[in-house]
């Protein structure tokens, strides 16, 4: 199964610190084109630094980031990476419509002034429609429930047409149609071969539709097929507790230390 | 006396067709301007680097070249001294940037007083647009092609900037770029604005055209325009303004601006303080 053109990303024995402090520590990943990762950890635990890390926004102290074998500074040119962010990170005042927002996926592809040519407002609208958007185009962002404010970022996402997705929290906030749609569209793209990333504290989603998992706490715990990494004896070592008091108490996993933040 | 004569009386004298003309100009461009500083939440930093000029000015004025390069060597040393400090030390980064710019503001008040020329402080504090050479003139038009033409072909990359920084990384812009090209604008914008209003009112001019526009406008396009009109009207009414009643002319022109906000604030079609309390009513 691992011959060299199946694996997108390589992490290589990262090491990641931020004014002196350790945020993640010999991280070694290599990830399989066509699968769903679930990265699972604590906050503070170096999710958001693994991702920074493969957006290539950190220099690593020690190790490197391949994708699909090429380093980091050589991928970020050609939109690979596409991230889709937390709802807190958006300011959804911005007088931006959804339209907008997705056209801003296709950057990348346009001349300097980013004049959009036919087929960028083609592949716009196409992202629209793959996450029922289409109606609300011409939305401004704010005016969005959750779930569309979600969708709306995953369309973006689309219309930039990265082979490697990473999303942050995706399921926070969002109703149950929303989770649905945004699952099936996450089936539907890792069968057309990308690579999907989820970070999420939500364990239950990990084990409906995440075929990998990542446990991650200052450094990689253990990743591989979930049937086989998704244990017991692993979930505690991530969380740092036993797995009766996260299952019952999943709201004080929320208000685990920050330590690395 | 009737409107059109309101407005031709005064261009009878050389001096109002030249204030007329660059207050036009200074409007437009700062407006622009505001309406990215509005949405990057820069005013602070605004307020800062339009101080910060001031000994960057009056260096640039004893070795006798524009002033713009004075302004835009300090201006962009004052915003990586605020991100030296801030990172280096525990302190917070508002109390940073009140720090820095004061520093450098205090920096060009000694360097005036112990200047031996004819440089006029108050000129450079609260501006003197209705008395601008024509070396200023055209240093002000110099200024404000750059800034025009460079957000006209950065603007969708600023504004993308500005929004989602990350995403903007993600797919190869430089965002450190457009950082210190946002910052170098601001800082040669804070020149042209100190010709028309002072360096102390100049981050108005760099903030409340844009607030202005924002309340007025969910589709950037449409913001930046509002920001524009907003900009031109009050800075040539507030030009006139002056002129009739003989009384400073930064100060009108901002008066002027801040009352398009609170018009602005009380009437927007959308936002406005009226439509939410009939919403509300209408809820209850």
């Amino acid at each position: 199964m691992t011959t060299s053109e199946s694996i997108c990303i390589e992490v290589e024995n990262v090491t990641v610190a931020y004014h002196n402090k350790v945020a993640l520590h010999g991280a070694n990943l290599q990830l399989r084109t066509g699968s769903i990762y679930g990265l699972v950890g604590m906050n503070g635990s170096g999710k958001s630094t693994l991702f920074k890390a493969i957006m290539g926004f950190v220099k690593p102290v020690t190790g490197r980031v391949l994708i699909k074998g090429l380093p980091i500074h050589k991928v970020q040119k050609s939109s690979l990476v596409a991230y889709v962010p937390q709802a807190e990170e958006v300011d959804w005042n911005f007088p931006v419509s959804v339209w907008d927002v997705v056209m801003m996926g296709r950057y990348g592809y346009m001349n300097v002034l980013r004049i959009p040519r036919l087929k960028d407002k083609r592949v716009v609208r196409e992202s629209l429609e793959r996450v029922q958007m289409s109606e609300f185009r011409d939305r401004q962002i704010g005016e969005l429930s959750g779930g569309q404010k979600k969708r709306a970022f995953l369309a973006r996402a689309l219309a930039q047409q990265a082979t490697v997705l990473l999303l942050d929290e995706p399921f926070t906030g969002v109703d149950i149609k929303t989770e649905k749609t945004m699952i099936d569209l996450l089936l539907d793209l890792k069968q057309q071969g990308h690579t999907i990333l989820i970070s999420t504290h939500d364990l239950a989603s990990v084990t409906t539709f995440c075929d990998q998992v990542i446990l991650i706490n200052r450094t990689i715990l253990a990743y591989g097929d979930t049937s086989e990494v998704f244990t017991e004896d692993n979930l505690s070592q991530t969380f740092g507790g036993a797995i009766s008091d996260l299952s019952l108490n999943k709201s004080q996993l929320a208000r685990s230390p920050k330590e690395a933040l | 006396m009737d409107i059109l004569h309101w407005f031709t009386l005064p261009l009878q004298h050389e001096f109002m067709v030249k204030a007329v003309l660059v207050s036009m100009v200074v409007g437009v461009v700062c407006a622009v301007l505001s309406c990215y500083m509005t949405l990057k939440g820069w005013a602070l930093m605004g307020d800062a680097v339009s101080h910060a000029v001031l000994p960057g000015v009056v260096i640039a004025y004893i070795l006798n070249i524009p002033f713009a390069i004075g302004a835009f060597v300090f201006g962009v040393s004052s915003v990586i001294a605020i991100g030296y400090i801030k990172e280096k030390t525990r302190i917070r980064e508002d109390t940073v940037i009140g720090l820095v710019f004061t520093g450098f503001f205090a920096l060009g008040l000694v360097l005036i007083s112990k200047t031996p020329s004819n440089i006029d402080l108050t000129h450079i504090l609260f501006g003197n647009v209705l008395g601008i050479s024509d070396q200023d003139i055209i240093q002000t038009l110099i200024i404000s092609a750059i800034t025009f033409v460079t957000i006209a072909i950065l603007r969708k990359d600023l504004l993308l900037f500005c929004f989602d920084p990350t995403h903007a990384r993600s797919i190869g812009l430089n965002t450190g770029m457009l950082y210190y090209t946002l910052l170098s604008l601001l800082s040669l914008t804070a020149v042209a604005g100190l010709q028309t209003v002072g360096i102390i009112l100049v981050v108005a001019m760099l903030v409340t055209p844009g607030a202005t526009a924002y309340l007025l406008s969910d589709r950037f396009d449409y913001m930046m325009l509002l920001a524009i009109a907003s900009g031109v009207l009050s800075s040539v009414l507030g030009t006139y303004i002056s002129f009739y009643l003989d009384a400073a002319t930064g100060g009108c022109i901002v008066v002027l601006q801040t009352l398009f906000f609170v018009a602005a604030m009380i009437f927007a079609p959308k936002h406005g303080l009226l439509v939410r309390m009939r919403q509300k009513q209408a809820a209850a």
